[in-house]
């Protein structure tokens, strides 16, 4: 295999600064909106004192599980040993960052008291899953910038494979982590279960995989770098991979729900009832996230690249659309608090068929403001370091698909 | 709320009866003669312990339908105002009215915080805000909450109530706070007034109203109303499943 080259983009074009302005403009437009929300209090979004965690949540989930996910590219090359893989390490390691950082801020912008956040950091109740978070998740930061310290200087190449395979282990906690905050959860039916921690894995190996395939390709393109059909098509058929997994936990999860006849009311809310949380698991999660990525990715259609960028965008909006019917559809089932008994009346919501919940501007404003923000640091970070090689054509990362090619 | 934060406003006036409460025990003791209320009282600079656990029992077969006094004296008590946004509002305590599905039979129960002895609120809590009191009371220390509500994800009864909005008219000894979380509190400012601890508020007010069907007391004081009612009488707690052994049980459920 050849030497790779990294280097810096250029930034200079009037397209590189446009890009810069508006997901700036983005980042402030979440920035006030948090502190809007912040100063009136929660009344003024959606959120109420049976929906509790609304889209801020639902876009924070889905970046810090997505970040563990994008980390997976560079583990691939440097745990498994995959040569193709090992030129995007750097970039993966970024994007990995990137997006964990994007969903903390939203999820501490949605605090009640994010201006306490020193006390989160300084104190702990370790039977909580989300103390254990708080660890992971900063430490899944340390040990992503050491594993990228690694790879990039020189010197410390020789110790890049242990520190890579640290920060892949480390990934699988911390993902464990997030689907545990919903699988401990003992009173709501629509969680209680160990298959949440295995189901996050690998929906963030989907969704990762999906965020990095469409920065990987606008960041070549862009900068007007080659990039060979080798590495896009075999991390394509990967990305089809990981879809069906989630497909399958989501299958089995169901399943079993739908076996254990006292979940029997809270899996028809899901999948049959008349509700939008429905309406999301089948057409957004189910439609748009998992059958027509699996059709396009593994068809013919599956050798454009528009396509795949196509594929790719509709694995994310699955993704978003899933953890929406986790998040929101779960709280939205109301409580069984008297089994066997129906709730006539209590002032207090327990009567309702199910509990509504409409996402406010600011809520949504917020968790594009975590996107942009994921998304700037991206954008600097390969402005000011090497993290791009100058080239991912065939040739380069995969010779001998390229001389069969050739032949 | 920490203990030390709830008993902050009036350490004077407590200082005074803990001392006077001190006296009466010794003067009680003195001639063999022990009297339940002043046994049970403990000098103000020590901390609750382990000997009692506070507890409730509610009869659903004398509980009125239609009447919340209960609901009207928690918030009273606590200074719970209805805002402009109802929606958000607080609950400590709330009139639920049941249906059983298979026999029709109808029941009327006031419903609030069932005070766990393995409390989900407190497990899930990242910070240690939401706390349980050695003598059973499960209380959110709003000095540290972060406001993340994980507790009120984790609650089987959805007791607690995130505060929306900036407050007005709070009373000092039930002092709350814009972007916390907070519950029934068994009215702990009056558990911890020595000397004459009064029951909770919505207990006052059944027994005052005549349903009497809330008992206040001691679970670990063999001789109290509400274990004498416990141990001669069936009743159950909400979501048996669980197993958290609430501090608050239920008959005709």
């Amino acid at each position: 295999m050849k030497k790779v080259t990294y280097a810096e983009i250029e930034g200079r074009s009037p397209g590189f600064y446009g890009l810069l302005a508006l997901l700036g403009a983005l980042v402030l437009a979440g920035l006030a909106a948090a502190i809007y929300m912040e100063t009136n209090g929660h009344w003024v979004t959606g959120m109420d004192n049976e929906i509790v965690w609304g889209t801020p949540h639902v876009f924070a989930v889905f970046l810090i599980v997505a970040a563990s996910g994008a980390l997976n590219v560079a583990s691939i090359g440097t745990v498994f040993g995959k040569s193709l893989y090992k030129p995007l390490g750097r970039l993966s390691s970024l994007l990995a960052i990137s997006l964990l950082l994007g969903g903390l801020v939203v999820l501490v912008l949605d605090l009640g008291r994010p201006d306490r956040l020193i006390v989160a950091m300084t104190t702990y109740n370790f039977k909580s899953i989300f103390a254990w978070n708080i660890f992971l998740y900063t430490g899944f930061m340390v040990v992503t910038a050491v594993y990228i310290w690694m790879m990039m200087e020189r010197k410390m190449n020789k110790y890049y494979r242990p520190a890579g395979f640290v920060a892949f282990v480390w990934r699988l906690i911390l993902t464990t982590g997030t689907g545990s905050i919903f699988g401990f959860l003992v009173a709501r039916e629509a969680y209680n279960t160990a298959i949440m921690a295995p189901m996050f894995i690998i929906m963030s190996f989907s969704f990762g995989l999906a965020i990095f395939i469409l920065v990987m390709m606008a960041a070549y393109k862009w900068t007007d770098r080659p990039l060979g059909d080798a590495v896009i098509y075999r991390l394509k058929n990967l990305l089809g991979v990981f879809v069906a997994s989630v497909f399958f936990l989501v299958a089995i999860y169901h399943v079993t729900n739908l076996y254990i006849t006292q979940r029997h009311g809270v899996e028809k809310f899901i999948l049959a009832g008349d509700n939008v949380y429905t309406t999301l698991f089948w057409v957004g999660q189910i439609l748009i996230g998992t059958l027509l990525p699996l059709a396009i990715l593994y068809s013919k259609l599956g050798r454009s690249r528009t396509w795949i960028g196509f594929g790719a965008v509709l694995v994310i909006l699955g993704g978003i659309a899933q953890i929406y019917v986790i998040i929101i559809g779960g709280q939205a089932y109301p409580l069984d608090i008297f089994p066997g008994y129906h709730v006539l009346s209590s002032g207090f919501a327990d009567a309702e068929a199910y509990h509504a919940y409409t996402p406010s501007l600011p809520e949504v404003v917020l968790g594009i403001g975590g996107m942009a923000l994921s998304m700037l640091m991206v954008t600097l970070g390969v402005r000011v370091l090497r993290f791009m090689p100058t080239s991912l054509a065939d040739a380069e990362v995969d010779p001998h698909a390229a001389s069969q090619k050739a032949a | 709320m920490s203990d030390n934060e709830l008993k902050a406003p009036d350490q004077s006036r407590r200082k005074f009866l803990g001392a006077g409460a001190a006296a009466l025990a010794g003067a009680a003791v003195a001639p063999g003669v022990s009297l339940m209320s002043v046994a049970e009282a403990k000098p103000l600079d020590q901390a609750v312990s382990d000997k009692n656990r506070w507890g409730m029992l509610i009869d659903t077969s004398r509980c009125a339908t239609g009447c919340d006094a209960c609901v009207t004296a928690c918030n009273t008590e606590n200074g719970l105002h209805r805002t402009e946004h109802p929606k958000t509002d607080a609950h400590w305590i709330r009139k639920v009215e049941l249906q059983n599905r298979s026999t029709g039979r109808r029941v009327a129960l006031p419903l609030m915080c069932q005070h766990c002895e393995n409390p989900p609120c407190e497990d899930v809590c990242p910070t240690g805000a939401s706390f349980r009191r050695a003598d059973g009371i499960v209380l959110v220390d709003k000095h540290i909450c972060i406001g993340c509500r994980y507790c009120m994800m984790a609650c089987p009864y959805k007791a607690r109530s995130f505060i929306h909005e900036e407050l007005h008219d709070q009373v000092e000894y039930a002092p709350r706070g814009k972007g916390t979380v907070e519950s029934c509190t068994l009215c702990v400012q009056r558990v911890d007034e020595k000397g004459e601890r009064r029951d909770p508020a919505c207990v006052e007010a059944c027994n005052a109203e005549g349903h009497k069907a809330m008992y206040f007391g001691d679970l670990k004081d063999p001789n109290s109303e509400i274990s004498q009612q416990l141990s001669t009488y069936e009743s159950k707690e909400i979501r048996t499943d669980l197993a958290l052994n609430t501090g608050v049980r239920y008959r005709g459920i």
